[in-house]
């Protein structure tokens, strides 16, 4: 037991409420994208067969595995399992770090393409492709700022799992940090089918 | 039994279970949106996208375990709240 007070409920209620703003900020860039789409259907649909389908589909199976193992990695610290906890740990910041080499190579290809915010090729064109991928890069670029910020708060809570500062009756940064990747998880649950997948 | 998942949340078993669960919803979205269903296809995509992050919600981030009532209302707070932006601007642009 520590010597200093840890009101665990405070803390959960502290980081439930920063995610209840977090998806506010994404709320409103979700109804931009509603009320664009509905302006401009034929031309979102047009621009999304430029995505690559099967980028999008195994970047969201890779970030459900890692909701996944972070899930697993509190289950071990509740245990006291401290060894199986880092590794799982090390297992989700492998999965972030594939998506986020995907989510790379994916932009690379359309800037390749000549597709990117204000690029000629695109100004080009329909005024709804410009506005789709200006909504995509906005919103898969706000959402891979997520993911590396998630990293960062996972590696630290890791080093800190390791110094002995989180653990079994401190849970509270682990279990937080989850919170976090689970809610970044959530976003690109809706992200991927409204861009990736509109018919 | 009940006292150990109110901390640690569900069973290992558990979380394996949603884990196939959101790999077989992605599966279905993904085979939904190569048939042509129209109009439909918006609405399908979303309720799996619900369904989704439902089980997201509740097993991995423990809610469903959650025993303060706070914390388990902020969402539905905060959904409405989107919900009610949503439609009125919907409203708005579907009448203009």
């Amino acid at each position: 037991m520590s010597e200093r007070h840890v009101d665990s409920a405070g803390g959960r209620l502290g980081m439930w409420l920063f995610l209840c703003t977090e998806i506010l900020l994404f709320g409103g860039l979700f109804l931009l994208y509603a009320v664009y789409r509905f302006k401009h259907s034929a031309e979102f649909h047009q621009a999304s067969l430029e995505l690559n389908r099967f980028h999008g589909t195994l970047n969201t199976a890779v970030l459900i595995s890692s909701s996944l193992t972070v899930a697993l990695a509190i289950h071990s610290l509740a245990e006291g399992r401290l060894r199986r906890t880092s590794l799982f740990l090390g297992v989700t910041l492998l999965g972030g770090l594939a998506f986020l080499v995907v989510k790379g190579f994916e932009w690379g290809e359309k800037f390749a393409h000549g597709l990117y915010p204000g690029s000629p090729e695109l100004l080009a064109g329909p005024k709804g492709e410009v506005l789709y991928f200006g909504l995509y890069f906005m919103m898969t670029g706000l959402h891979a700022l997520h993911v590396l910020v998630g990293l960062g708060v996972l590696a630290v809570v890791l080093a800190l799992l390791l110094r002995g500062r989180v653990s079994r009756e401190r849970p509270i940064l682990l279990e937080n940090a989850g919170l976090y990747w689970h809610l970044v998880d959530v976003i690109w649950i809706f992200l991927f089918p409204l861009f990736y997948l509109i018919t | 039994m009940k006292a150990a998942e109110k901390q640690g949340g569900a069973r290992q078993a558990t979380y394996l279970w949603v884990w196939g669960a959101l790999l077989a919803l992605t599966a279905v979205t993904v085979a939904v949106a190569g048939l042509d269903l129209g109009r439909v296809a918006v609405a399908a995509a979303l309720a799996i996208a619900a369904v989704k992050s439902t089980l997201v919600v509740l097993y991995f981030m423990h809610l469903r375990w959650e025993g303060r009532l706070v914390i388990k209302l902020l969402i539905p707070i905060t959904l409405v709240t989107l919900a009610i932006f949503i439609g009125l601007t919907y409203t708005d642009v579907l009448r203009r």
